[in-house]
């Protein structure tokens, strides 16, 4: 792809493409913060726990799992929300082993890194076509999602505690839409389409059956299930 | 347990996960199975997620404005519209279906 192009010049037209990536990723993703302060707040925690959650675990699927199981079970759901929060964690482990070789150098460098390992980081590095341009994407991706993820949180957090009726303002629905935005851009073949259809049906079945958290926790199994076996997937060569 | 437990706790695990990728040997990424467990393991958490937020109610479910509300964030994504506005829309239209009083 990039052959054709002069490597004297290539080399800062590629930094300039990861910072502009970068940018224009992390403004858009750091607005999705107020969504989930308000939820957080709606949820039952207060301002301070939701910004806690931002500072610390920093991964929006799992954040938003958290808020939702302590939702529908509060602090008797605890073990059922730490579990939602660690198995939607797990493609963070998968990003990092990804991203290892990028950021490279010293212990202190990774353990950074680390923290600002998620999705939109990992996305950005993985598009830019030179190692430079990666490791640029990566930790502007990251410090500009950190910053603007926490405050928009708070923000968030503070409008929803002004709030008071959660459901008045359909702040329940937000946080149903707000999963299935987190879900769709991963529906893009066969197999994942079905097993999302099987897990969504599978814990609405088991909600009057099973304490709040567990229905969530059991539907996972499809996915193990099916990605064991690999059905409904392409035969890899 | 306390929320603050399960917040404190949860957020070691995810950071644990995060930093556990910068430890192993970059080998095991190449083996299909354990990425693909891990890729499918997102999507059934996010469905079943977004299942019981929508018809979940005090250890049951039920059919209330929240149905209507993702049937339009569905097709809102569809269309390609961002994230924020989808989420802003489907909690407008939940809003509006209380206030007029045509479902719970």
């Amino acid at each position: 792809m990039t052959e054709a192009a002069p490597p004297a010049r290539s080399s800062s037209d590629a930094t300039g493409a990861a910072v502009r990536a970068a940018l224009s990723v992390g403004i858009a993703v750091s607005a999705y913060g107020i969504s989930f302060g308000a939820l957080a707040v709606a949820s039952g925690l207060d301002v301070w726990q939701a910004c806690v959650l931002s500072l610390f675990m920093f991964s929006g699927g799992s954040q938003f799992a958290l808020v939702g199981v302590i939702a529908s079970g509060g602090a008797a759901a605890g073990p059922a929300a730490i579990a939602s929060a660690t198995l939607l964690g797990i493609r963070n482990g998968l990003y990092s082993m990804r991203m290892s070789p990028v950021v490279g150098g010293p212990w202190w460098r990774r353990l950074l890194a680390a923290q600002w390992t998620i999705d939109e980081s990992t996305a950005v590095a993985s598009a830019q076509p030179t190692r430079r341009g990666q490791r640029v994407g990566f930790w502007v991706t990251g410090a500009v999602i950190y910053v603007g993820w926490n405050l928009t949180t708070l923000l968030g957090a503070i409008l929803g505690d002004l709030v008071g009726d959660v459901r008045q303002y359909g702040l329940d629905a937000a946080a149903a839409a707000a999963f299935l935005g987190l879900l769709w851009p991963r529906l893009t073949s066969r197999q994942p389409v079905a097993v999302a259809a099987a897990a969504a049906v599978i814990a609405a079945v088991l909600v009057p059956v099973l304490p709040a958290g567990l229905p969530v926790l059991v539907a996972a199994v499809v996915a193990i299930v099916v990605g064991i076996t690999n059905v409904f997937g392409r035969r890899t060569a | 347990m306390t929320v603050w437990h399960a917040i404190l706790l949860a957020s070691i695990a995810v950071f644990a996960l995060k930093l556990a990728g910068y430890l192993v040997p970059p080998s095991l990424l190449e083996r299909p199975t354990p990425a693909r467990v891990a890729n499918l393991l997102t999507v059934a958490l996010l469905a079943a997620l977004t299942a019981t937020q929508t018809l979940e109610t005090a250890g049951g479910i039920v059919l209330d404005a929240r149905v209507p509300a993702i049937v339009l964030a569905a097709v809102l994504y569809a269309l390609r519209v961002p994230f924020i506005v989808v989420v802003i829309g489907a909690a407008a239209l939940a809003a509006l279906i209380r206030l007029l009083g045509w479902m719970p």
